[in-house]
């Protein structure tokens, strides 16, 4: 089992969200993160999903993304050539003499504070899934109020979008004369 | 033009060339039904929307073309689950009308209210909630291209009765906009080149031919590329009819219920042509010792088919038509250079023989009992011409051994899904769509019982049809695995060979009934039903009830284990390790 991200390109429309999780779900899989917002195209929203499963399945997946109508276009992101990033927000006990070395941490990772109370400081972390993975695991010797996070996005690297990338190789692969942009 | 969203429903309809729709009307449909009086549009009024789907199913089988049924909301559409899963799962072209509770409502629990677009999100191709009416149109045209482009599928549109309402002005679209829908169709030339390369070179080569064939009609092109290559051709219970079963080049079906040759053909073979299958686990029996020796070629329109469960040597995404037509014409100029057929050692030779030492077979003692496939053989010798429907069970596989297919579209079942209950209406949707030709339905006395209500449909609306039912009295297939795997403990599996008493049944629905329990009855009672044409026919045929389904690979196993009769049986004596189905 290793961890995947995968961006998918996909119509904004009712239901899309559901016809994408229900591929997953109806094969066991279970989604470690999803994250949904839009482009910069009218009309197209981009979902980032981390899924933890063997390659293998993880290409029938794909392949069946791919057949979905309000699917444009997929592409999983090999290690090392995205960039990646997670938001979270997190309330952490911060009494007495643990303010001041919450307040320390939060400076040695430069993330921002955003509230503040008597008891809680309330912390924006912004950065890799692993950074934000070291951040958690020492604030949570202060005790963890509650924890709120975005789940990965992801842009590959390189000059070019998700529309001119990704399946195309594939296809080609596979056989195909040229590729006309997905769906069965 | 003003219209309301129900007129423009049946314009769409009529724009998209429907002649005959199936289904039952309902509250949230109720404003549907009303311009339907207007329209060319022919509506066969089913007796349960299950029988509308697999109508509509049996149509798109038998024509080729979109098969189109409708329902209410709530119960109705729930009813079409079915049908659309079997759909879904045997890639029939269909689209379903749904009518649904009025948008200001929805979510609410009202009355017949239920989330149908997201209940069949999984058993449809696409499926729509239309909320304007001023989108119907465009919805319509999409759900026809959806559903009979790429590999078909069953596609739902959802309306809402205000959407039915809702006046609009009337405008057909050109087209369909789908950014995220484009079936790849052309074939990779250099593939193609690599796999003509593998065909040249392959000693023991077989045309493995599924259900795709037939749905991209490409039966024609596949008897050239069969012919001048000299390829011996399996072709699966989804295929039955792609390749005449009486050439010398016919191996038959294959698989759990597959001939002697169809089946070793496949594991002796060194190359494996795959046209349109997709590797079924009733083809392969055990995966991993499936074909050892092969390399594959894959053809298949849907990308998620190659590789799923056998990895291919040369895929090949593309419609099997342009594929096998590419295939042709380099395996023909590589045939002119190479001076003819390459020679294969008697690999023919081989096959040959084995069909002929391993045929089909099975003992119809003089005296009785009826033995099942005696009654499909004697119908097949009596009505060879017929386009043959089948439900699932024993009789489906004796139907698709015994019957010789000799054109597509003459066999019509339910492979993947395995819907009992299939046959009657999908009789009912073959022989309106097709009333040039006779429609016989070969069915099991339990799958029958499922859909019977038909047999009404078929008498009001005068498209008659011919069921013959295996009456074996039995759950027969659940009963042979009980018998083998089961230490004969019979469970829940006796139906009774006379309640109902089916003739009675089909005079009870406007039917002529009939009846044979004895073998030297059979041909009478065949000759007496061809010679009813204006009404529909259901003949029972008696049959025993011990009679199982040979050759059979069980579940799991190896096709190389291939038990060719009761006589090469092991005994299970313990039933936790018995196969699993």
């Amino acid at each position: 089992m290793s961890l995947h991200t995968i961006s998918v390109l996909v119509e904004d429309k009712p239901g899309v969200l559901t016809r994408v999780a229900g591929l997953f779900a109806a094969r066991g899989f279970n989604i470690d993160s999803l994250a949904v917002g839009p482009t910069s195209d009218d009309g197209l929203s981009r979902m980032t999903i981390v899924v933890q499963v063997e390659t293998k399945p993880l290409e029938q997946v794909t392949k069946q993304l791919n057949k979905l109508i309000n699917v444009i276009k997929i592409l999983e992101h090999e290690p090392g050539e995205a960039v990646e990033r997670e938001l979270m927000l997190v309330k952490v006990k911060a009494e007495g003499e643990g303010r001041a070395r919450v307040l320390e941490i939060c400076d040695v990772f430069r993330v921002r504070v955003l509230d503040v109370t008597h008891r809680t400081i309330t912390i924006e972390g912004t950065g890799t899934p692993d950074k934000l993975e070291a951040l958690l695991a020492l604030l949570r010797d202060f005790g963890v109020v509650e924890l709120s996070r975005t789940g990965r996005i992801a842009l590959a690297r390189g000059d070019r979008g998700i529309r001119e990338r990704g399946a195309k190789q594939r296809s080609v692969a596979a056989g195909a004369e040229e590729w006309t942009g997905g769906g069965v | 033009m003003k219209v309301t969203g129900a007129q423009a429903l049946f314009k769409a309809l009529e724009g998209e060339g429907v002649d005959v729709v199936f289904g039952i009307p309902g509250g949230a449909i109720l404003p549907a039904y009303d311009p339907l009086l207007d329209s060319t549009v022919h509506h066969v009024l089913c007796r349960h929307e299950q029988g509308a789907g697999h109508a509509a199913e049996g149509y798109a089988w038998a024509t080729g073309k979109v098969g189109v049924c409708i329902a209410t909301s709530g119960p109705g559409g729930c009813n079409l689950v079915t049908p659309l899963a079997d759909a879904k799962m045997d890639s029939v072209a269909m689209v379903a009308i749904t009518g649904q509770v009025p948008t200001p409502v929805v979510g609410n629990d009202a009355f017949q209210e239920a989330d149908i677009t997201g209940i069949t999100l999984p058993v449809t191709k696409h499926n729509f909630l239309v909320k304007d009416a001023n989108d119907l149109a465009q919805t319509m045209r999409e759900a026809f291209h959806i559903a009979s482009t790429g590999r078909p599928g069953p596609v739902l549109v959802d309306i809402p009765k205000d959407v039915q309402l809702q006046e609009i002005t009337w405008h057909w679209p050109d087209g369909v906009d789908l950014p995220g829908y484009k079936p790849t169709t052309k074939g990779n030339l250099r593939q193609v080149r690599t796999a003509v390369k593998m065909i040249m070179e392959a000693k023991r080569p077989v045309l493995y031919v599924g259900g795709g064939v037939i749905k991209a009609n490409a039966s024609k092109e596949l008897y050239r590329l069969a012919l001048d290559g000299q390829l011996p051709v399996v072709t699966t219970l989804m295929a039955r009819g792609a390749f005449p079963d009486t050439h010398e080049l016919a191996l038959g079906m294959p698989g759990m219920h597959g001939g002697y040759a169809g089946v070793t053909s496949m594991q002796k073979a060194d190359l494996l042509i795959a046209l349109g299958a997709r590797f079924d686990d009733r083809v392969t029996g055990q995966l991993s010792s499936f074909a050892p020796h092969a390399k594959v070629i894959h053809v298949d329109i849907d990308p998620a088919e190659i590789g799923k469960n056998r990895a291919a040597d040369v895929p090949i995404v593309g419609d099997v038509k342009d594929v096998i037509t590419k295939l042709h014409a380099e395996l023909r100029r590589k045939q002119e250079e190479a001076g003819g057929v390459p020679e294969r050692g008697g690999w023919l030779k081989t096959l040959k023989k084995w069909k002929k030492e391993f045929p089909y077979r099975y003992d119809q003692p003089a005296d009785g009992p009826l033995k099942p496939q005696f009654a499909i053989e004697r119908l097949y010798e009596h009505a060879a011409d017929s386009i043959v429907v089948s439900g699932v069970g024993q009789h489906q596989m004796w139907a698709s051994q015994f019957w010789r297919f000799t054109e597509p579209r003459t066999w019509i079942n339910s492979g993947g899904l395995g819907t009992m209950g299939f046959a009657v209406p999908a009789a009912l949707g073959a022989a309106a769509g097709r009333p040039d030709r006779r429609v016989v339905a070969i069915d099991g006395d339990g799958c029958f019982q499922m859909t019977a209500q038909e047999l009404a449909t078929s008498t009001t609306e005068s498209i008659p049809f011919i069921t013959a039912i295996i009456n074996n009295a039995h759950l027969g297939m659940v009963r042979q695995w009980q018998e083998l795997f089961y230490e004969e403990r019979y469970s829940q599996v006796y139906l009774s060979h006379d309640v109902p008493d089916y003739a009675k049944l089909a005079e009870a629905y406007g039917a002529v009934g009939l009846r044979a329990e004895h073998p030297d009855e059979v041909d009478a009672v065949i000759e007496k039903a061809l010679s009813v044409e204006d009404r529909s026919v259901v003949i029972d045929f008696r049959c025993d009830p011990g009679e199982m389904v040979f050759p059979m690979v069980p579940a799991g196993a190896s096709n190389d284990d291939i038990v060719l009769g009761p006589e090469g049986l092991k005994p299970v004596n313990d039933p936790a390790e018995a196969p699993v189905a």
